[in-house]
């Protein structure tokens, strides 16, 4: 009884799904899927080499501090980093002398301890990142978390801040609609290839290196995305280094493990 | 509950007498996983995944806790109590990606030890209530999980919530308010959060009961074993200390080298970006996807495409996609045939290889693409083929399929050779 029951209920659903399958079918082949301006014309991002990449990874201070120059005096404009905390600013190299002089320079809303009042003071080593407000356009992305929030990361944002270009005129030839609307701009590593913000790295020496490195737009963009990779995750050297610790004991603890197991079963038949 | 021959508890030294006297807590574990357990000697590696499970479920269970010590469970503070254990808790870095992959490498346990239980026939009799006690600990599994991938409160949480709800409101007439009273509100929010948390921190332990269950039904046959061939003598067990305990042992040193390995280098392999976001209510991520784990059953929703007469497409696919794992509980009745292990069933088998695990893998595969053509297309053969298996095939197939000849015994599967199979044989009683 059970099995006949079975077998009309895999009847059941396999009839369902044969329906399901041949109007698939038949729709695939009658009316192929329009291919759109995004999938013609999306490109993968750029390759990034960055000295935080891979099982040995570690982070380039120099390039972090040169990366968060560019943030503070380019996308600090609109974008905040608010999960980071300028005490963070420690993990670049930065003296606390010189974090506390970064804080100052921000304008933080807290309370005030004796009036309860809401007011601005000057930023603190243990604030975080202030949050950015964007009048009349919506609030921008936070950038803290952006090169975990996007496939490919690091490379992605490298290649989103020198990738803009003019609309391909055979993009506009084939895709008539898909012309890029008044106020977006040409993209090809963002997802639907218009995105609102406007190419932010103009120019060679947008800004001046403390280092002496020279400020090209490809320079910028490798820098801002290796912080950018920091503020994602600081804690990355430390769980790559405590990683080949573990695994090391592990694979030690491991091989004993197998002698120990071999020296028991000695004389013995398993399997 | 064990085998004649199996060792009974002797304590000597003073104390250990004065505790099997008042609280005979030794003895129980010495019978259940010491020198007093009797188990197949030739269990293959297969067999240590049981083991591994319950590895899984503890470090689950400690990381969990350690994770609700510093997680705030509100959906305006949320995603920011996660990033605050990501920085700021000390190794809260380690306790969240051990978790995050801690449920990964769960389930990648959990479908070897089920696939195990397939192969070799573990489901049939008298292991039906283990088999039983297993699929409820699977269901279990699965909500937990769910709820805790919304825990985060990012896009994919968010979405995902919005998405696995949603199937209930697919339920004629009752649907709506059933999918309402679940997330107590008409969206995801506040509400939905707080209860996810708290069950999510309650069910682990449901599923501890289930094991112990699982674990105590199973101490009465005993392990199955890779012949399929019941235990008969002496020979044919080892106690499972030292030589189970040795070798499931040098298996957890190899376990937690893969999973710290996934730990530390790419914990995030498995997750998905969008859950880096916030949620966001005004914003639908471009693909929702849940966690790979669901992926098979998530390709089975989304196949039915067609309502068929006055069934909507929806709730065929919400049918189906629980009676892909409900039918699991009557698996012990649908298979017929006396022959547990597949390696004694050449049709069985064959359907086993070249059916069910290429069906499981093309789910695997379609469930975590876009819902587009063609991946809904091979979600719907691989559908067809893994419901045929088990409501079809297995029920014709064990009736029709003639088994190969099976071993006397386990000895005999082992040593070549099995003084009681010569003693019983009637060749020898002239």
């Amino acid at each position: 009884m059970i099995r006949i029951l079975s077998i009309l209920v895999g009847a059941f659903f396999s009839l369902a799904l044969l329906v399901s399958l041949g109007t698939g079918v038949y729709t695939y082949v009658s009316e192929p899927a329009a291919e759109t301006a995004e999938h013609a014309f999306h490109e993968l991002p750029k390759k990034l080499h960055l000295a935080s990449d891979g099982v040995f990874g570690h982070f380039d201070r120099q390039q972090l501090q040169r990366g968060f120059q560019v943030y503070q005096e380019v996308c600090a404009a609109c974008h905040s980093i608010k999960h980071v905390a300028y005490r963070d600013l420690a993990a670049l190299g930065y003296s606390p002398a010189e974090i506390k002089a970064v804080a100052a320079k921000a304008t933080i809303a807290a309370p005030d301890p004796l009036t309860g009042e809401v007011k601005d003071r000057p930023g603190m080593a243990a604030d975080k990142f202030p949050p950015v407000t964007y009048a009349g356009q919506g609030v921008p992305p936070d950038l803290s978390l952006i090169t975990k929030a996007r496939h490919h990361g690091g490379p992605y944002v490298y290649s989103l801040l020198t990738g803009y270009a003019a609309q391909p005129a055979e993009l506009v030839k084939r895709f008539p609609d898909s012309k890029t609307p008044a106020g977006l701009h040409y993209n090809p590593y963002f997802a639907n290839l218009n995105l609102a913000m406007a190419a932010p790295l103009t120019g060679e020496g947008q800004v001046t290196y403390a280092d002496g490195t020279k400020a090209t737009v490809d320079q910028m963009a490798k820098d801002v995305a290796a912080f950018l990779v920091w503020t994602a995750e600081p804690t990355l050297e430390k769980r790559l280094q405590t990683g080949w610790v573990v695994l090391g004991f592990l694979l030690f603890a491991t091989v004993l493990g197998y002698l120990a197991y071999r020296n028991v079963w000695a004389g013995q038949k398993g399997h | 509950m064990s085998f004649p021959w199996a060792k009974e508890y002797t304590p000597s030294a003073p104390l250990m007498v004065w505790l099997d006297e008042k609280l005979p807590l030794p003895r129980l574990i010495y019978g259940a996983v010491g020198g007093g357990y009797e188990v197949p000697r030739n269990i293959n590696y297969m067999w240590n995944f049981g083991f591994l499970a319950g590895l899984c479920l503890m470090i689950q269970i400690i990381t969990g806790v350690v994770l609700a010590m510093h997680y705030a469970a509100d959906a305006s503070v949320a995603f920011n109590s996660t990033e605050h254990i990501m920085r700021d808790v000390n190794w809260g870095w380690l306790m969240r990606y051990a978790h995050a992959n801690g449920a990964s490498a769960f389930f990648v346990v959990i479908y070897l030890h089920i696939f195990r239980g397939f192969y070799f026939g573990s489901y049939k009799a008298p292991r039906e209530m283990i088999w039983l006690l297993g699929v409820v600990i699977f269901l279990l599994m699965m909500a937990t999980a769910f709820m805790g991938y919304v825990l985060p409160w990012g896009q994919m949480s968010f979405w995902g919530a919005q998405v696995i709800t949603g199937l209930f409101g697919a339920i004629p007439l009752v649907g709506e308010p059933i999918q309402q009273w679940l997330l107590g509100g008409f969206a995801p929010d506040n509400a939905t959060l707080n209860r996810f948390f708290s069950l999510h921190f309650l069910l682990p332990f449901v599923i501890l009961g289930v094991v112990i269950l699982h674990v105590w039904a199973l101490h009465i046959p005993g392990s199955s074993n890779p012949t399929g061939v019941e235990v008969k003598s002496e020979s044919d067990t080892l106690p499972f200390f030292p030589y189970f305990v040795a070798k499931d042992g040098w298996t957890i040193g190899l376990f937690l080298l893969i999973y710290s390995a996934f730990v530390f280098m790419m914990p995030n392999a498995l997750g998905h970006p969008d859950n880096y976001i916030p949620a966001n209510p005004m914003q639908t991520p471009a693909h929702i996807v849940p966690e790979w784990y669901f992926w098979p059953f998530y390709a089975i929703l989304r196949a039915f495409t067609v309502d068929l007469l006055f069934i909507p497409a929806k709730l065929m696919g919400v049918l189906a996609m629980f009676a892909a794992i409900l039918m699991w509980f009557f698996l012990p009745w649908l298979d017929r045939s006396p022959v547990r292990s597949a390696t004694y069933r050449p049709l069985y088998r064959k359907f086993f290889w070249f059916g069910l695990i290429p069906a499981m893998a093309v789910l695997f595969w379609c469930g975590g693409a876009p819902a587009a053509e063609p991946y809904v297309m091979f979600s719907q053969i691989a559908s067809i083929y893994y419901f045929a298996h088990f409501l079809i095939i297995l029920p014709i197939v064990s009736s029709i399929e003639r088994p190969d000849p099976l071993p006397f015994s386990i000895t005999e599967a082992v040593l070549g050779k099995d003084d009681a199979a010569l003693l019983a044989s009637p060749a020898t009683k002239l």
